[in-house]
């Protein structure tokens, strides 16, 4: 007999709600400045100011673009199949916040004799869950494109699907090299098996194939094919105006979020510090999020920089170069764990 | 007609062998690398943006903008000097763009206007029509008529547009910074 306490249901129901609460309305809130933060860094990037003009530093610009997508009319075009295009948008980002709860901020906590774990969940399937969510995302990016009946959304959507199936592949077996050194499945235990050394050491091939696909999984550049803003003027949203617009952008911005948290957790221990240093407990989500804007920061310094790859590059880089790898770097990891 | 021979025309370009995978992966990267390093150096050099309505690009001292109609130099506000303008068309005669009418009258010892025989009565640049050419500049055989540095000559309609003897006599207000020696 199984009981919740086994699948780490050891809180109390409110907690669960008060916790899903919280990741959402911060998630929400962090949004915004990561578009602020990608445009202002992305400026510096191109020797240029980035938006300045609403508010201190331009940092009230996310509150306008609100505004402005808000109160646009909602349209859509007469060849658009109408239930499938207003789910697409909405597939995309649940499945993207869903992905936000596996993220760990921090160890179990005892906040006032109450015992709370600093994550939405913490299931004992980690990584297979992600790459579950992230397979349905993909049905926001194919339904999306599909039903909006225009040529240039099912390009760009044709284009993301054969994408993210060829990228998921590699992505999944450099996870798989992580999950066998750490001998667990569940993510807050991986973070407990890098305190000794963080898995970016042992798992540095694991690590690089699992960025580069991670660049194509979230469609950012320069594997973002799918929107492909110079050949196929938005790609799969192209359609799109107003709210569903911005919760595909939003769910990008979301995607590229949870990837970051993912990679902490997997390769850089999550809310460990090196060095010994070893803060109180509430520390550990400041710790995770400054480790995740690096990455967040990572992936805007790429976009700066790498200009967008041919289709066939794309593919024949996905399939003959990364999955090999990503296949040789299990295989030794393996072999090495085996002994 | 025989069909186009290249012969020696051609010329034979030696190609590399393309990479393989591994020195393909290996050029990749470092490329990367460098890209990177590339975009990084842009940060701390600082935007070249210039915020135009607060900052203003700076103009060469030949910048050739909006135009100066002058009088000879008294030193005294209240006892302006006479105007160097003499009406005698030139100006308008040189002008590519047409947008120079000048009326002259003729100079009586009551009303001294200009220092010749006769003033320009109506002296009217049309803004909207200039080129900036500053062939009115050349033309001028008295100097009357230079290019100042203004180059903010925007308005809401055309006849605004029209600049009047009394405007362009009047002082301008040099709202272009001047470029610093040697930049």
């Amino acid at each position: 007999m199984m009981h919740l306490g086994d699948v780490n249901y050891f809180e109390p129901w409110w907690i669960q709600i008060v916790k899903a609460l919280v990741i959402f309305v911060v998630a929400f809130a962090i949004l915004p400045m990561l578009t602020i933060y990608e445009r202002k860094l992305l400026g510096r990037f191109q020797a240029r100011y980035g938006p300045n003009r609403v508010g201190p530093f331009g940092l009230l610009q996310p509150v306008a673009e609100i505004i402005k997508f808000a109160t646009k009319e909602p349209s859509r075009p007469t060849t658009s199949i109408g239930y499938l295009f207003r789910i697409a948008p909405i597939i995309a980002i649940l499945t993207a916040i869903a992905a936000l709860a596996l993220v760990p901020w921090g160890d179990v906590q005892d906040i006032f004799g109450t015992k709370v774990g600093l994550y939405g969940i913490d299931v004992s399937i980690g990584p297979l869950y992600v790459f579950a969510l992230a397979g349905i995302s993909f049905y926001g990016i194919m339904i999306g494109g599909w039903a909006s009946g225009s040529k240039y959304s099912f390009l760009g959507a044709m284009r993301g699907a054969a994408q993210l199936i060829s990228y998921e592949v590699s992505q999944g077996l450099a996870l798989v090299g992580v999950v066998i050194t750490a001998q667990t499945l569940s993510l807050t235990q991986i973070v407990h098996a890098q305190e000794g050394m963080w898995f970016f050491i042992p798992q540095f091939a694991g690590f690089l194939i699992f960025m580069v696909a991670s660049f194509a999984e979230t469609n950012r550049s320069p594997f973002d094919l799918s929107e492909a803003e110079t050949e196929l003027v938005a790609g799969y949203f192209t359609e799109y105006g107003g709210t569903p617009f911005v919760a595909y952008l939003f769910a990008e911005y979301m995607n590229m979020f949870v990837v970051s948290g993912i990679v902490v957790t997997m390769f850089f221990g999550g809310w460990l510090l090196p060095f010994g240093i070893d803060p109180p407990g509430w520390v550990d989500p400041i710790v995770v999020l400054v480790k995740m804007m690096l990455f967040v920061t990572f992936f805007i310094w790429i976009r700066a920089t790498l200009p967008r790859l041919r289709y066939d590059q794309l593919m024949a880089f996905g399939w003959k170069v990364l999955l090999p790898l990503a296949t040789l770097n299990l295989l030794g990891t393996a072999i090495v764990v085996a002994h | 007609m025989t069909p186009y021979d290249p012969g020696a025309d051609v010329i034979e370009v030696v190609r590399q062998p393309p990479p393989g995978p591994v020195a393909g992966a290996y050029r990749i990267f470092g490329a990367t690398l460098r890209g990177l390093k590339t975009t990084f150096a842009r940060i701390p050099e600082g935007p070249v943006t210039i915020q135009y309505p607060e900052e203003k690009t700076p103009v060469y001292p030949r910048f050739r903008g909006r135009h100066k109609l002058h009088r000879f130099e008294t030193g005294d506000p209240a006892h302006p000097g006479l105007e160097k303008c003499v009406g005698c068309s030139l100006c308008a005669a040189a002008c590519p763009a047409d947008c120079i009418r000048v009326v002259a009258a003729e100079n009586t010892p009551e009303n001294r206007v200009s220092a010749g025989e006769r003033y320009a009565a109506v002296y009217e640049i049309n803004m909207s029509r200039c080129i900036f050419c500053g062939y009115c500049e050349i033309a001028c055989p008295f100097d009357a008529i230079t290019m100042g540095h203004d180059y903010e000559l925007s308005d809401y309609t055309r006849s605004d547009l029209i600049f009047t003897k009394e405007m362009l006599l009047a002082e301008p207000i040099e709202r272009s910074p001047l470029r610093a020696e040697g930049e």
